[in-house]
């Protein structure tokens, strides 16, 4: 057995990353106009239950038909003005990425994922003052499944999204305290 | 009353010594920083109390033993010179800025997106939020982007940051600092973090950097000044190379 390299340490994404990370299209997954596509929304908020305007959302998820292979192209450019084209519109690329707004909200546009299992969306938390990135689930159904098996009745309702009218899905992030989401850790 | 310079100290140093005493009785290495860290304020309720969920990454169905992937549609050729984003050129010590992507078993990833953001040679970030009273570079963006070789090397042309203070006590600086954002093969690799310049002498001050309360780990963050980088009448070179931690599929193979 070798010895394995010792991780790179996790640092906060810091208030300033706006001009950087975010990306114009980055919550805009589906392709525009595709009768199937959901919206996966709600609200990031701190401790004290105040809405957390300045949190960056990455989100991870397989393909409608399940395929977790992924696609280029998520932050497509445009070569001779170094602007952003958006999505290419026919290749499902399964990355997003939302900032949250003043109101410490955000809407992801895709289509159902294809995951073997419960239907679920991956969602990896930023925030200033947050010194190492959280992940989460956005569960679209309910039902049987290890992880939510797992936790007690109160925990297991943070990691499901709340089907709305018009295809939305609602689900809140709670970084602390009342209804605290459940976090997630990969062994 | 506003929080001092030695308040901050103070907590920090009784952070350090736990964390040290823990270790010292067998406690293991915290490779990465503590979530609940006090003296860095914007911490304190933006954490969870309660302990994370274990999701067993032995099961090849876990959606994020898979992850984001990306391709020469998602940059541009000069997406690694932040100096060549204007008209003109940006104020500053120009630096080449270099190394590799690896996993924790050493091996490259390969053809994946790093992104990085700095403030400018004054300390003040292109973003309209920015109140540090510096002089914004009409020449310097501080956004670069740019995706793996084969042999899981970046390499980024840019300017030294300037050190730049904050809001968390009175008198507090951040020492220079240069963020990074990567992605592993697998979306549980996921890595948000600040590249530093060696021998900083605002490094025991800084609350965020000491949130990894593992010395070995806080020298991680560090760059290492590299002259085989640094270009003849140009650049100067800095080196380092960034692992990521956690489970991906190839490494379920592997591990059978």
């Amino acid at each position: 057995m070798t010895e394995r390299l010792l991780p790179t340490p996790s640092h906060t994404i810091g208030p300033f990353y706006g001009h950087a990370l975010p990306f114009p299209g980055g919550g805009e997954v589906a392709p525009p106009g595709h009768p199937d596509t959901i919206t996966l929304h709600g609200y990031v908020f701190d401790g004290a239950g105040e809405p957390i305007p300045d949190a960056l959302l990455d989100f991870w998820q397989a393909a409608p038909d399940g395929s977790l292979d992924g696609a280029a192209g998520s932050m497509r450019r445009d070569p001779s003005t170094g602007g952003f084209l958006g999505r290419n519109g026919t290749d499902f690329t399964g990355f997003g990425r939302v900032a949250t707004d003043a109101d410490g909200h955000y809407a992801l546009r895709t289509l159902p994922p294809g995951n073997s299992g419960l239907p679920y969306i991956s969602v990896c938390v930023f925030a200033r003052g947050l010194v190492h990135h959280l992940f989460t689930r956005a569960y679209l159904a309910d039902g049987a499944d290890p992880l939510l098996d797992s936790l007690p009745r109160v925990r297991r309702a943070t990691l499901l999204a709340t089907e709305g009218t018009h295809r939305t899905y609602r689900f809140d992030i709670r970084l602390q305290g009342e209804g605290e989401t459940v976090f997630l850790e990969f062994r | 009353m506003a929080l001092t310079q030695s308040d901050i100290d103070v907590e920090i140093k009784d952070l350090q010594d736990v964390y040290d005493k823990a270790v010292a009785g067998g406690a293991p290495v915290r490779h990465h920083p503590v979530r609940d860290y006090p003296p860095y304020r914007s911490s304190v309720l933006r954490h969870p109390k309660q302990p994370l969920v274990a999701v067993n990454g032995g099961d090849p169905e876990t959606v994020e033993l898979s992850g984001p992937v990306f391709g020469v549609t998602d940059i541009t050729e000069i997406d690694n010179d932040l100096t060549r984003r204007h008209r003109g050129e940006p104020i500053g010590e120009r630096m080449t800025v270099s190394g590799r992507l690896l996993d924790r078993e050493g091996r490259p990833v390969r053809g994946q997106l790093v992104e990085i953001w700095q403030a400018n040679a004054a300390g003040r970030y292109a973003h309209l939020r920015e109140q540090h009273p510096a002089p914004l570079d009409p020449n310097f963006t501080g956004v670069g982007r740019t995706l793996t070789d084969d042999q899981g090397r970046y390499s980024f042309t840019t300017i030294k940051p300037g050190p730049y203070p904050w809001g968390n006590h009175t008198n507090a600086w951040r020492p220079a600092h240069i963020h990074f954002s990567v992605f592993g093969t697998a979306f549980t690799q996921r890595l948000v973090t600040q590249m530093y310049f060696p021998s900083d002498p605002l490094f025991p001050y800084d609350p965020i950097l000491r949130s990894v309360t593992d010395r070995a780990a806080r020298d991680r963050l560090v760059a290492r000044y590299d002259h085989a980088l640094s270009q003849p009448e140009f650049s100067l070179g800095y080196a380092w190379d960034i692992v990521l931690d956690g489970p991906s599929a190839t490494w379920i193979e592997e591990g059978r």
